[in-house]
C-alpha cells in the first residue's frame, strides 16, 4: 500500500518505520506499518481507541520492553540502525527519544530535581552547569516564569497544566532529538491545552515530534503530518491539510467527519 | 485585532489572510482605475492590459479561498474570528466581481475606440458616478482594514446616491438616442459602463456590510440598518 504519495519526499526522515508488526502475546496490535517520521515536523496519530496509535508510539523508544509477552517485528530505523534489534542501548535510545504521558507524572521531588534527575543519569554536570541546564529546560517547557521562585518546592504542588509542562521540560532536559507525546493534554483544561499546543509549535524548531491524540481538532491545529489508524493498520498518512481537507480514503473521511461507527 | 491568541501561528494566519484580501482589494482598485482611464483615452493597449490583469485577480480569489478553508480546518475559528473568515469568503467574491466589471469597462472602451470617432462625450457622462464609486470602494477597503463600522455605515448610505446617479445617466442617454439614432451604439456602450460602475458600488456596499457583521455580529443585509444609523455615523 502506498500511503506516502502525498508526503514531500525532500524532507529528512528521522525515524523510518517499515513492515512493523506488534504483538501483545497472541494478539496482533500493529499490522505491517510503513511510515516515515520527518525531522523537525509534528506527526500526529489519530484513530479510535484501540487502533494501535499509542502502541506504535511506544515501539519508537521500546517502552514495550518493560512488559513481558510484548514483541515487535520489522524495522524502525533510527540513525542507521534498527532499534528493534537486540543489543541496542535502550537507555541511550530513551534519552534521544523522550516521552511524555497522558497524565502528568512529576517525580515526588522538587521542581529543580525533577529536571536534574534525568540529566544526572546521562551527564556529569557541575552545579553551575546543572543550574543552567535546569533553567534552559524550564524555559523550553514554557514554565520558567511560573516556577523560577519555587524551584525547591515539590513538583506535585503545581497545577495539572504546570505539571505537564514540567514533564515536557524534563523530557527536553536530556537534549533528545525526538519527543513522543501520548495524549499530553487530555487531562488538561483548555487554557493549559492551548499553552502546551503553543509549546509544541515552538519545540518543533529543534525537535522531531510525534503525538498521539484523541482530539482530531488538536491534530489539525498542531501537526504537519497526520496518520489515521484503525484496527492496528495505518489507513492513511499525509500532510495534515490534505488529510483534513481532502482525504483520499473514505474510511479517513468518515472518521474525521464523525460518521464513524 | 487588539487581543492576541495563545497560538501565535493562528494570529499569523489570520493576519496573512487579511493582508492578502487588502492586496487583492488594491489590485481591483487599480484595475477599475485603469479601465476608467482607457475608457476616457481610448488607449487599446491599456484596455487589453486590464483584461489580461483579471487573471491575477481570479488567481488571488482561488488562493484566498484555499487559505480560508485551511484556516477553518486547522483552527476551527469561533466568534469574531469566525465572522472574519466567513466575511472574507464573501468579500473576495465581491472583489472578484469588481474585477469582472473592470474588464467589462475595458471591453466597452475598446469597442468604442474601434468604432471610430465618438459622437458623444461618453466619459463625461459617467465621470461623477465613477468618482463616487471609486471613493466608495477605497473607503470600503479602508473600513475593512481598520474594522471601522462607522465608515461602513457612511458607505452604505452613499450607495443610494450612486444608484440615483445611474438612473439619471440612463434617462440622459435615452434622450440622446431618441434625438439622434446614430448615437445608439455609443450610448449603449456607455450605459453598460455606467451599469458596471453602479455594480462596483453595490459590491463596495456589500464589503461595508461585512465590516459591520465582523464588528457587531449583526447581519444587516437586506435591512435598513444603515439608514437608521446614518446619524450616529456622522
Amino acid at each position: 500500500m502506498n500511503n506516502q504519495t502525498s508526503v514531500n519526499m525532500n524532507q529528512k526522515t528521522t525515524i523510518g518505520i517499515s513492515g512493523l508488526n506488534f504483538f501483545y502475546g497472541a494478539f496482533q496490535g500493529l499490522k505491517n506499518i510503513n511510515l516515515n517520521i520527518l525531522e523537525k515536523k509534528v506527526t500526529a496519530f489519530i484513530g479510535p481507541s484501540g487502533c494501535g496509535k499509542s502502541t506504535l508510539l511506544r515501539t519508537l523508544n521500546r517502552m514495550y520492553d518493560l512488559y513481558p509477552g510484548q514483541r515487535a517485528e520489522g524495522s524502525i530505523m533510527y540513525h542507521g540502525s534498527n532499534i528493534l534489534e537486540p543489543g541496542q542501548d535502550v537507555n541511550m535510545l530513551r534519552a534521544k527519544v523522550g516521552m511524555v504521558f497522558q497524565k502528568p507524572t512529576p517525580f515526588p521531588m522538587s521542581v529543580y530535581d525533577n529536571i536534574a534527575f534525568g540529566v544526572r543519569l546521562y551527564e556529569n554536570l557541575s552545579k553551575g552547569a546543572m543550574d543552567e541546564r535546569v533553567e534552559w529546560a524550564l524555559k523550553k517547557g514554557a514554565i520558567w516564569d511560573e516556577v523560577k521562585d519555587k524551584l525547591g518546592k515539590s513538583g506535585l504542588s503545581l497545577s495539572g497544566g504546570q505539571q505537564q509542562r514540567l514533564c515536557i521540560a524534563r523530557g527536553v532536559a536530556v537534549k533528545p532529538e525526538v519527543l513522543l507525546l501520548d495524549e499530553p493534554t487530555s487531562a488538561l483544561d483548555p487554557i493549559s491545552t492551548a499553552k502546551i499546543e503553543e509549546l509544541i509549535n515552538e519545540l518543533k524548531q529543534d525537535y522531531t515530534i510525534a503525538i498521539v491524540t484523541h482530539n482530531m481538532q488538536q491534530a489539525a491545529r498542531i501537526s504537519d503530518y497526520t496518520a489515521y489508524m484503525y484496527l492496528g493498520e495505518l489507513v492513511e498518512f499525509g500532510e495534515t491539510d490534505q488529510i483534513f481537507m481532502n482525504p483520499t480514503k473514505k474510511e479517513t473521511q468518515d472518521y474525521i467527519t464523525g460518521r464513524f461507527g | 485585532m487588539p487581543n492576541v491568541h495563545s497560538s501565535k501561528q493562528y494570529d499569523l494566519e489570520l493576519e496573512m489572510i487579511q493582508s492578502k484580501v487588502l492586496a487583492m482589494g488594491g489590485l481591483v482598485e487599480s484595475q477599475f482605475h485603469d479601465a476608467m482611464s482607457c475608457f476616457r483615452s481610448g488607449d487599446i493597449a491599456q484596455a487589453e492590459q486590464v483584461i489580461k490583469g483579471d487573471d491575477t485577480v481570479n488567481q488571488l480569489e482561488v488562493s484566498l479561498d484555499d487559505a480560508c478553508s485551511r484556516l477553518i480546518v486547522r483552527r476551527q475559528p469561533t466568534a469574531n474570528d469566525l465572522r472574519i473568515v466567513m466575511s472574507t469568503f464573501n468579500i473576495i467574491t465581491d472583489l472578484e466581481r469588481i474585477g469582472d466589471e473592470a474588464t467589462k469597462i475595458a471591453r466597452s472602451a475598446k469597442s468604442i475606440k474601434e468604432r471610430g470617432p465618438a459622437i458623444l462625450n461618453h466619459f463625461e457622462t459617467v465621470r461623477v458616478i465613477a468618482a463616487s464609486t471609486s471613493s466608495m470602494l477605497h473607503d470600503a477597503l479602508d473600513a475593512f482594514a481598520r474594522l471601522d463600522e462607522k465608515q461602513a455605515i457612511r458607505i452604505i448610505a452613499q450607495d443610494e446616491s450612486v444608484d440615483y446617479e445611474f438612473r439619471s445617466i440612463m434617462r440622459n442617454l435615452i434622450t440622446f438616442m431618441m434625438e439622434d439614432p446614430r448615437t445608439i451604439s455609443i450610448a449603449m456602450d456607455t450605459i453598460w459602463v455606467a451599469k458596471a460602475i453602479e455594480r462596483i458600488g453595490d459590491h463596495a456596499k456589500n464589503i461595508a456590510e461585512y465590516v459591520i457583521y465582523i464588528v457587531e455580529g449583526k447581519d444587516i443585509r437586506h435591512t435598513d440598518y444603515a439608514a437608521a444609523n446614518k446619524d450616529s455615523a456622522g
